[in-house]
């Protein structure tokens, strides 16, 4: 290397250096401790005690883990693909040049960025079950008033109603962005053709929005799967609704920093985390069946 | 002509037709935070009548008062805005930096710490919580500005997105630099970042949004009341409040007024930044 290129390259490590070591230390580092301390039993303050595998053991039989595990999978294979869904036809509404599209786009996005604890506080009024809004306007129409939040069979979709009204503002920015993208050309050949609009929707909108709608994908299952703060605000003092709510982030909370369990809560979070790798990898591998690059 | 016509009054129905299901939803979207609003401003009875009331007999701004009073809610106040003006000045001065090293300049091995670094991006926040709280507690950060700003000033994320920002960037600026003679740093500071003023808007809105919000890192890393933030402070109020919700209204209102505000002032830069990350991911 010539005198210059070594001086480049020494300028390059110093520019970098602050952001690699900080990653190294507060991320990469705990990422590796992380995995170590999942194969060990620890309080937290004595040295950690190795027990192999024992960890995975427990959990594979450990009901409320696996009850978590479900409920995760529950909320987001329900928030996922209803988000996406909804996000889809509002980006396709506003897309279609009408007047007040910045107007509406700034409605539908403040959910997204409206603190998500002060969100749960007022859907837990919305669906106070005596004086709550929802079951008032429930009641005059004479439809049935569930008790959102205190009935176990419903609890977790009460938190999906509210993850998929926060999240739709966001998936529905990235959609249409990935709409606009796309050439008028294609519809205003199939008009000649005389194809239908959801034909035209479904033949050219769809598979041209592919990377958006992929993007979109991967980001929300990966969210979904790492649901915490709703839960904690809307259920996380009633012990007696943990069970139908309780996620798996959630379980990693309490047994990390309420019971002190801080090996076997670190197993838990690498069972999720293999869950959200495998996850991603799946869907990498199924893009290449319907997401076409342009 | 009469065609034409046709064709307009059609596009005019069609266009009826999708206000009209862009305005639905748009209640859905807006009625929590009217309920909110009307609520924080009633006494605890008012708040409690069947048939309920939009609009309040008397405005009682002095929930306002009563939270501010009953918590320190000034303190929770000052507090995430220290964490979140901390980790956004930090973000943006040093992703830029490392950011401007890889687009730019020619090192060894800069390919392979490149992807190591992307490699973080895949890591779940709850998979490092537990042993950073062991090296938060073992420098003695706990409880401190020190936890809850610097482990989040280093970025991935953020460094990639200037990254591919400044790649978009022409040569040909630099070249003229290294012509008159400037530093590498000179480049930088005097080129590269009064050119990119709005990817680093978009990136600050990123941390601001994140640090505004986070619950998680805090609740961990903080048990002093003194050091709660604005979401630590307002569930632990409801612990203490649980149904006497104009109070509640009035501190969820409180803790979410300047992040709308500062959406609704910069919220082009909020859009395209998410679309631009939609598009580059």
């Amino acid at each position: 290397m010539g005198r210059l290129a070594v001086r480049e390259a020494m300028w390059a490590y110093l520019f970098i250096a602050p952001v690699v070591l900080g990653l190294a230390v507060f991320y990469m580092a705990p990422a590796v401790a992380s995995f170590y301390l999942s194969l060990t039993q620890w309080d937290g303050l004595s040295s950690p005690s190795f027990i192999g595998l024992e960890n995975f053991v427990e959990l594979a039989q450990d009901e409320v883990y696996l009850r978590s595990l479900w409920n995760t999978l529950l909320y987001t294979f329900a928030t996922v693909p209803l988000t996406c869904a909804l996000a889809l036809v509002l980006a396709a509404l506003l897309n279609t040049s009408i007047k007040g599209m910045t107007a509406y786009r700034t409605i539908y996005f403040i959910p997204v960025i409206t603190m998500p604890i002060a969100v749960g506080m007022v859907w837990r009024w919305l669906y106070n079950s005596q004086y709550g809004l929802i079951n008032y306007v429930l009641g005059s129409l004479h439809l049935p008033q569930p008790n959102w939040l205190f009935d176990e069979r419903i609890a977790l979709m009460s938190i999906v109603i509210i993850s998929v009204w926060s999240g739709i503002g966001y998936s529905a920015v990235i959609l249409l962005a990935g709409l606009q993208g796309i050439s008028q050309n294609y519809y205003e050949a199939a008009d000649l053709d005389g194809a239908s609009k959801i034909y035209q929707f479904f033949k050219i909108t769809i598979p041209l929005l592919g990377p958006s709608l992929f993007f979109v994908l991967v980001i929300s299952f990966i969210n979904s799967f790492q649901v915490f703060d709703l839960v904690y605000i809307m259920v996380g003092r009633n012990d007696s609704l943990l069970d139908a709510t309780r996620t798996v982030v959630y379980s990693v909370w309490e047994n990390g920093f309420k019971f002190f369990n801080m090996g076997y809560a670190s197993s838990q979070a690498f069972v999720l985390f293999v869950v959200i790798l495998l996850f991603t990898i799946v869907q990498m591998y199924f893009q290449k069946k319907w997401v076409h690059y342009q | 002509m009469v065609q034409l016509a046709a064709d307009s009054l059609k596009r005019r129905s069609g266009h009826l037709w999708v206000h009209a299901v862009l305005l639905l939803g748009s209640v859905f979207m807006v009625v929590p935070f009217l309920w909110m609003l009307s609520t924080s401003l009633k006494t605890y009875a008012e708040s409690m009548q069947v048939p309920p009331v939009w609009i309040p007999s008397d405005w009682h701004f002095d929930n306002y008062s009563k939270v501010l009073e009953t918590v320190n809610f000034t303190r929770y106040y000052w507090n995430t805005f220290f964490m979140t003006a901390g980790r956004t000045i930090g973000q943006l001065l040093l992703c830029s930096l490392a950011a401007y090293a890889f687009a730019c300049l020619r090192f060894p091995g800069k390919s392979i710490i490149f992807v190591a670094m992307l490699s973080v991006l895949m890591i779940p926040s709850q998979v490092v919580m537990i042993p950073s709280f062991v090296i938060m507690r073992n420098l003695d950060w706990l409880d401190t500005f020190y936890v809850l700003i610097i482990p989040g000033i280093f970025s991935a994320f953020g460094t990639f997105l200037l990254r591919q920002f400044f790649m978009g960037l022409p040569k040909e600026l630099e070249e003229a630099a290294k012509i008159d003679g400037s530093s590498y740093f000179g480049i930088y500071w005097r080129i590269y970042l009064p050119l990119s003023s709005s990817a680093l808007v978009s990136l600050a809105i990123f941390t601001i949004l994140a640090s505004w919000n986070d619950l998680q890192w805090p609740l961990i890393m903080t048990s002093e009341e003194s050091m709660r933030v604005l979401s630590i402070g307002i569930s632990s109020f409801q612990g203490q409040h649980a149904t006497d919700y104009p109070l509640l209204m009035a501190a969820a209102v409180m803790a979410t007024i300047p992040i709308i505000l500062i959406f609704i002032f910069f919220q082009r830069y909020f859009i395209e930044g998410i679309a631009m990350s939609g598009i580059k991911g």
